[in-house]
């Protein structure tokens, strides 16, 4: 196989699992938009997500069944944390409603494994993790059919939510929410609906980032970490942006994969894991807004 | 001029009528400081009502409690006769009161038309599953809506800057935006803060052009604080004076001008 398609195949499969940091970021972009809160349970909110739907599916509970009653559950988590554990805390620092993320991290781990039990499983979406047969006789590059339509379904999320928050009612209630509390309050836009509904629209995203990444690598605990890989995907795409953050996840994608095979080897390899955090800091003193975010400016 | 004058020699579309919103013994505390207190005063349907005193007078505090932001201790607000309690900024929303802020509290991301649009929150019902299928009666409030804003604009004449981010926008400009905001909700009364502070005289008469075209077309009720006695005694039809949330004055431009209290109070008296 010539370089070049082994560089492009590298290349895709980068893309391709970019778009899956980029689902899992924008979970936390939307709440962090609408109320600035950076919601450290969000990785716990994709485990919590996928293993309850396995966890229908095994109660005996067909796909299509299964699917719309988990959603539904994500929603009441959504809606529950809110109401329970940020609005008791409403004009606390921002530091307090990190700290509160941090522990409805452990509540949303444990009830999760206390509910469905510690045991890995499978989840089975019907698409297998092989290449793609065409791309293979075409061009020998080895094309994952699950990245493909996880790709794909990302891509689809993401649309829909840039669209639904753009230019309707909805949307601008949002936006309106996250640039200034007082104004929106007094056009009549209710601050409680909108937090509710940004949480409920979170818990659906960590489901179906959740049930993207169970299928691939197993619906297991480590899922949790997902969220480290959101990390360097949110400086570097900015932490308000959607655009933002898929543009990132594409380059985090790109970036770990690419050097992993080609810069890796003077390393002894096994940058992979680290690749991403170093962009991460480098954009951080270059430009720590990130791509898209909102410019930071402080007056003294 | 007393109020009968004022009414009798109206030429106005909407002729300024009864009480609509009236203010009794109004009393409200930060701790210890007294920001208002025991102040009574009424608005009259379609009037132009401004509240004046010098700063740190309690005119701010005033607003937000028509406006719902603060709960006054004592006192109660009537809105046409009947008594609000506990109201918040939301349900003064809902209402008919719409307001600006002293120092502008546009959404800075986002567009003239997206702030306008936003405006609009109130008077568009479809629930949010109604909005995210794209439902007839979520298109068809958008639509509306849409048409109900360009016409705002076309009102404050901003045709030009529709699609332009307000941070981008000078201050005179985005002042405008702004009334177009309280403006898309069909507000009965609108709340304005300081509207010409810190603008030029240009700004400052096209302001006020504006506040009597919306009083003129639209018959809103309105009820503006301002710091510059100037600008106000043109446009006003009535003044409440404020000096340390206490009221000394209120009556027509004329009649606060000549009263020794206001003049005490904005030039001093010797010790």
């Amino acid at each position: 196989m010539p370089d070049f398609w082994f560089f492009l195949e590298v290349l895709v499969g980068g893309l391709l699992s970019g778009t899956m940091y980029a689902l899992v970021a924008l979970g936390f972009v939307l709440i962090y938009k609408a109320s600035s809160v950076f919601n450290f349970a969000q990785g716990a909110m994709v485990f919590f997500a996928v293993l309850s739907f396995v966890g229908f599916m095994e109660l005996g509970l067909p796909f299509w069944a299964a699917l719309p009653v988990t959603v539904g559950l994500m929603i009441l988590v959504g809606m529950g944390t809110e109401r329970f554990v940020l609005r008791p805390l409403v004009n606390q620092s921002e530091d307090t409603l990190l700290m509160a993320t941090i522990g409805l991290a452990f509540v949303i781990e444990g009830v999760a494994q206390l509910a469905w039990g510690v045991d890995v499983r499978r989840l089975d979406l019907g698409i297998r993790d092989e290449p793609i047969n065409w791309v293979m006789d075409t061009t020998g590059m080895l094309v994952s059919q699950l990245d493909v339509t996880a790709a794909v379904v990302a891509g689809l999320m993401v649309a829909a939510l840039a669209l639904l928050f753009s230019h309707t009612k909805v949307g601008r209630g949002l936006r309106a929410v996250a640039d200034d509390h007082a104004a929106a309050l007094s056009i009549g836009i209710p601050l409680k609906h909108i937090w509710m509904l940004v949480w409920a629209t979170a818990g659906v995203v960590a489901l179906v980032a959740g049930m993207l990444w169970g299928a691939r690598s197993g619906v297991q605990f480590a899922l949790v970490w997902v969220a480290l890989k959101a990390l360097p995907v949110l400086i570097i795409g900015g932490f308000t942006s959607v655009p933002g953050v898929i543009l990132a996840g594409l380059i985090v994608g790109a970036v770990e994969k690419l050097g992993e095979v080609f810069i890796g080897p003077f390393f002894g390899g096994g940058i992979e894991g680290w690749a991403p955090y170093m962009l991460a800091v480098l954009f951080l003193l270059i430009r720590p807004e990130g791509l898209f975010g909102e410019k930071i400016i402080r007056r003294v | 001029m007393n109020i009968s004058a004022i009414l009798q020699s109206s030429q106005r579309a909407f002729p300024v009528g009864a009480p609509i919103l009236e203010l009794d013994s109004i009393s409200l505390r930060f701790g210890g400081v007294k920001a208002l207190t025991d102040i009574s005063f009424n608005v009259l349907e379609h009037e132009v009502r401004a509240i004046i005193g010098p700063n740190g007078a309690g005119k701010s505090s005033m607003l937000n409690v028509i406006n719902g932001v603060y709960v006054p201790q004592e006192g109660s607000i009537s809105l046409r006769g009947e008594r609000l309690a506990g109201m918040k900024p939301t349900d003064a929303a809902k209402l008919g009161i719409a307001r600006t802020f002293q120092n502008i509290a546009l959404f800075k991301g986002m567009s003239v038309l997206d702030n306008i649009m936003a405006g609009r929150n109130l008077r568009m019902h479809a629930t949010f599953l109604e909005v995210a299928l794209q439902l007839p009666r979520a298109r068809r409030e958008e639509a509306e809506s849409r048409e109900a804003v360009e016409e705002i604009i076309e009102f404050l004449e901003i045709e030009h800057i529709r699609k332009t981010p307000v941070s981008r926008l000078p201050y005179g400009l985005q002042k405008r935006v702004e009334l177009g905001r309280a403006l898309a909700a069909e507000p009965k009364i609108l709340l304005l803060d300081e509207p010409m502070a810190g603008m030029n005289i240009e700004e400052k008469q096209d302001m006020c052009r504006f506040i009597l075209d919306v009083n003129d077309h639209y018959g809103t009720t309105i009820v503006l604080i301002e710091h510059d006695m100037g600008v106000v005694m043109d446009i006003s039809d009535r003044v409440v004076v404020l000096d340390y949330g206490k009221k000394i004055g209120d009556g027509t431009p004329e009649e606060v001008r000549s009263d020794q209290n206001v003049i005490d109070a904005y030039l001093g008296v010797p010790h």
